[in-house]
Parts: structure tokens; C-alpha cells; sequence
């Protein structure tokens, strides 16, 4: 930009005049409209809690985190939750790409029945809300399937319904390779299957990560209606200690920033992986 | 089938019709090619030169017809297509090498995955390929590091190292800066010299005087010419092969 404001000054022959700086563009009025914030956030929070009467008592919550008993570290409801809930992620996540895959392949199929089996699964999935899906594979899928384990059902109610929409994510990756890759691979005598393995998925792979990693906060976040079905992971221990202490901000504004944390991290880690994927070519 | 010689026709066309939608591409093509023939197939673009040789390995299904290909009908059993492709090689306009693998892995792919054949196995393979299009000091890099030329000679020896009966090459050179043409000409005149089987989609006249054995005009679809390269170059018999030849060999 200086370059251009130069050249048309020059041609101009206009003597260039210095730009001042407005004040209201500075980067100390940027630092104060940003203290500004968070003050009005805080007066905000302390404003309600003082109407309501609220009492902070933000000392009595380290324990619920952990506590060292004879020299023993030993984790809290709180950080006990955060690992069932990083457990439902992890699992969830294999199981969604299990899902996504069959799916998307099953609609790039040129079997009918797979098709319509693909579309059936994903209009149901993605027209009903969460909560009935996994009331269904709660109260009606788990006695049948005689799953005798709400984490696992709840998991797999979750990969379900995150599976449609990984499925769209992998398609389209698949989609995004061009049409000669398959017929040179074919030509060196691959089947579709190895051609799958070998050539596309390797190239759509890279493509595919960013917007899965949103799947993958969106598993941490949604767990959070596990807490619905009796799963013990961070929302539920969460409600539990609120039932016990009463200190519903405190509490509730943590789980908050722990979800937070959790999610920021898996979106820097892939962003990193991302990144070596795409150095190695 | 035998041409009076005692050679095998290797790949045998019988009323062959192709459509795309409601646009018929190929109206009742008839062709034999025999082993070590070397096929030029010429014409306007959008006469079904591509899609003729793209159903000879069926990357194309043809409607109606008979492809037989080295003994075996074209027809919709999976099995005998795999059977087929493994003998037919095809050298694409737009090279198709596998970005994500190197020049030697992209060499190595097919033998090894397709095939079986072990990876020093393969790698032998594909470097004695190599050497052959001239260029085994790229084994290690990426597609994307070469030249258009160096990408497309690549491509051939990618196809070479499935060891084809007949290789199909669909406008190799189409796509390149003029100054690389040569390279991949002189490649393919090589491979002609050790009796390949080979039909070749190309524009390339001088190329098409010196390997041919066979010139075909095709036109809207149709085989409209069939001839020596002496017959057809000096003496076309047909007035569009006429019209063309005398548009494309004024430049």
C-alpha cells in the first residue's frame, strides 16, 4: 500500500503528506477498549450475582479438581468427568470416521440399495434433534441390543449422529480428487478398493482434516447431552456438584472454561498435524 | 482371426456404437489391430478418437458391438476387464500421475499392489523403465517438480512396468510446450521399435510417418479413412481426410 500511495503521489506531484494516526485507531485505545470489555463482563456477572445475592465462594473448588490425601494425588469430580468426557471424544471419533467412510462410499456407490440406505441414514440422522436420537438409543436401542452400558450407547448415539455429517466431509474429499486419478489407476490394474486405499484417500485425507476437526469439537461439546442419559462425564459431575454445593456460577463458568481448553487445544493439534501433512509433499 | 500373415488380431472391433446421453460418438466402428501394429488414429476434435480407444480397455462401456481384446470379449464381467487393463497400458493427455507418491512409487504402484511382485522386485522394475524414457535420476522427486515432458515420460514408464501387451496413447503430447514434444516422441518411436503394440490419438504427423502402419481418419464418429501412411499422406482418398490433412500440414 505505501508503495502505490507513493507511486500516485509521485505522479500526481502532490507533496505527500504524513497520515496522522487517529486516536480511535491507536493501539493503546484498541488496549482500552479491550479492558473496557472485560470490565463491563465482570460488572455484568457481579452486578447479577449481587441482585441474586450471590455469595462466591470460588475457594471451595480446587478440591473438586483434586485432593492429596497422605501424600496421594487424587482426581476430582471435575477432572474425572473431563476424561470421560475426552473418552466419549476419542471413541466417538473413531466410530464417526467408521460411519462417515461406509456412508460416503455407500452414496458414491453404484449399488442402489447402498444409496438408498446411505440417504435413509442421513436424512433421519440430520432432520431429528439430538436429544430424541439418543433417547432412542438410550431408552429403546440399548434394551434391545442388550448393550448394558450407557457410556458405549451414548457414544455410539453420538458417532451416529456426527457420522452424517462426516460423511458429507468425506465425500466431498473424494469428490475433490479428479476423475483421472481413478482411470490411471485402474490402468496399472488396481481395483476399486486399492484405488481407494492407495491413490484417493491419500490425496482427499489432507483435504478432509480441517473440517473434521470441527467434528471432533463438536463431539466434545455435544457429550455434554450425555449428561441426559446418566453418562458420568464433565456436565454431569458438573450438575452433580451443583446439587451438592449450591455454587452454580462457580461451577458452571468452569466447566465452561474447561470444554474451552479442551477444544482450542484439538483445534491447534490438528492445525499442527495439518501443517506436517502438508510439508511431506 | 489372421490377416493372411499368420499374426493374431490383437484387439478386434465389430460394429461398435457408443452414445453419451442422447449424442452418438461412435457409429459402427470396425477395426483390427494386430500384434506389433502400430495404429495413428487422426481427426477433428470431438470425431471420437478418445472415445474409441477408451473403450478398448473400457474406460468407456461401448452400447452395442463386439471389443475383443487379446482373445477375451469386452462385456460386463468385472473380472475379465481387470484381466484386460493389466494388459493395456494408457498414456493420458494430462499425464494423471499420482501427485502424493514419487516418480518411483508411482512406477512401483501397480506392480506391486496389483501384481504382488516385492518392492526391490518392482523398484528394479520401474529404474530399468526409468532408464529406458531417460530420466532414472528423478526417481526420488514428486510430479510436481518436473517438467511436462519429464511428467508424461513418467507416465509411460508407469506403464511399461505392468509389462502391456498393447499400450493406448490418448493425445500425449497435446498438452505440452512445444520444446517437449520431442522428448516424448522420441520415447514412443523407441517403444515402437521393439514391436509394442501401440494405437496412438495424436496430431503428430511427422511421428505419425515414421512408426505408423496404419493411419485412421475418423470424423463425427465414424472411421472414415483407413489407410498406409504412404497411401494416406499422399494419396487421401476421402475429401474431409483431405481438407483436414491440408489444414493441419500447413503449419
Amino acid at each position: 500500500m505505501p508503495a502505490i500511495d507513493v507511486a500516485q503521489s509521485a505522479n500526481s506531484g502532490k507533496k505527500l503528506n504524513r497520515r496522522k494516526v487517529r486516536w480511535w485507531k491507536s493501539r493503546t485505545f484498541d488496549f482500552l477498549q479491550f479492558i473496557a470489555l472485560i470490565a463491563f463482563v465482570v460488572w455484568i456477572t457481579w452486578r447479577s450475582a449481587a441482585a441474586m445475592d450471590y455469595r462466591w465462594q470460588w475457594y471451595r473448588l480446587p478440591k473438586y479438581f483434586y485432593r492429596i490425601i497422605d501424600g496421594e494425588l487424587i482426581w476430582g469430580p471435575l477432572i474425572n468427568g473431563m476424561f470421560v468426557t475426552l473418552e466419549i471424544a476419542a471413541w466417538g471419533m473413531v466410530l464417526t470416521l467408521i460411519i462417515g467412510l461406509i456412508t460416503a462410499i455407500l452414496r458414491l456407490s453404484d449399488s442402489f440399495a447402498g444409496q438408498v440406505l446411505a440417504r435413509t441414514y442421513l436424512e433421519t440422522i440430520r432432520n431429528t434433534p439430538l436429544l430424541v436420537q439418543v433417547s432412542i438409543f438410550y431408552f429403546v436401542l440399548q434394551p434391545i441390543l442388550g448393550i448394558n452400558n450407557p457410556l458405549w450407547t451414548g457414544i455410539l448415539a453420538l458417532a451416529f449422529f456426527e457420522g452424517s455429517f462426516a460423511s458429507e466431509i468425506i465425500r466431498a474429499g473424494i469428490n475433490s480428487v479428479p476423475r483421472g486419478q481413478w482411470e490411471a489407476s485402474s490402468t496399472v490394474g488396481l481395483s476399486k478398493a486399492k484405488t481407494y486405499i492407495y491413490v484417493i484417500l491419500p490425496q482427499a485425507v489432507p483435504l478432509m482434516l480441517p473440517p473434521l476437526t470441527g467434528i471432533l469439537v463438536n463431539l466434545v461439546k455435544h457429550s455434554a447431552i450425555l449428561s441426559f442419559v446418566a453418562v458420568f462425564e464433565l456436565t454431569t459431575e458438573a450438575r452433580n456438584l451443583i446439587g451438592d454445593t449450591f455454587m452454580s456460577f462457580e461451577i458452571w463458568f468452569t466447566i465452561g472454561a474447561m470444554y474451552l481448553v479442551v477444544t482450542i487445544t484439538l483445534s491447534t493439534l490438528v492445525g499442527v498435524l495439518e501443517r506436517r501433512i502438508g510439508r511431506g509433499r | 482371426m489372421s490377416d493372411g500373415t499368420g499374426k493374431q488380431a490383437m484387439i478386434q472391433l465389430r460394429g461398435v456404437n457408443k452414445m453419451f446421453g442422447d449424442f452418438q460418438a461412435l457409429y459402427d466402428i470396425n477395426l483390427d489391430v494386430y500384434q506389433g501394429e502400430r495404429v495413428v488414429i487422426c481427426g477433428p476434435s470431438g470425431s471420437g478418437k478418445s472415445t474409441l480407444i477408451r473403450c478398448i480397455n473400457r474406460l468407456e462401456e461401448h452400447e452395442t458391438g463386439e471389443i475383443i481384446v487379446d482373445g477375451i470379449r469386452l462385456d460386463d464381467d468385472t473380472r475379465k476387464i481387470a484381466e484386460i487393463r493389466a494388459e493395456i497400458g494408457m498414456v493420458f493427455q494430462l499425464f494423471n500421475l499420482f501427485p502424493h507418491l514419487s516418480v518411483l512409487d508411482n512406477c512401483t504402484l501397480g506392480p506391486m499392489k496389483a501384481r504382488g511382485i516385492s518392492r526391490t522386485e518392482a523398484q528394479k522394475l520401474a529404474m530399468r523403465y526409468l532408464e529406458k524414457v531417460r530420466i532414472p535420476e528423478q526417481a526420488g522427486k514428486y510430479p510436481s517438480q518436473l517438467s511436462g515432458g519429464q511428467q508424461q515420460r513418467v507416465a509411460i514408464a508407469r506403464s511399461l512396468c505392468m509389462s502391456p501387451k498393447i499400450m493406448l496413447f490418448d493425445e500425449p503430447t497435446s498438452a505440452l510446450d512445444p520444446e517437449m514434444i520431442k522428448e516424448v516422441l522420441d520415447v514412443m518411436i523407441e517403444l515402437a521399435e521393439t514391436g509394442m503394440t501401440m494405437i496412438c490419438v495424436t496430431h503428430e504427423m511427422g511421428f505419425a510417418k515414421t512408426v505408423a502402419d496404419k493411419m485412421i481418419f475418423m470424423d463425427e464418429g465414424r472411421i472414415v479413412e483407413e489407410a498406409t501412411p504412404a497411401e494416406f499422406f499422399t494419396n487421401p482418398k476421402n475429401d474431409r481426410t483431405k481438407l483436414f490433412l491440408s489444414q493441419i500440414l500447413l503449419h
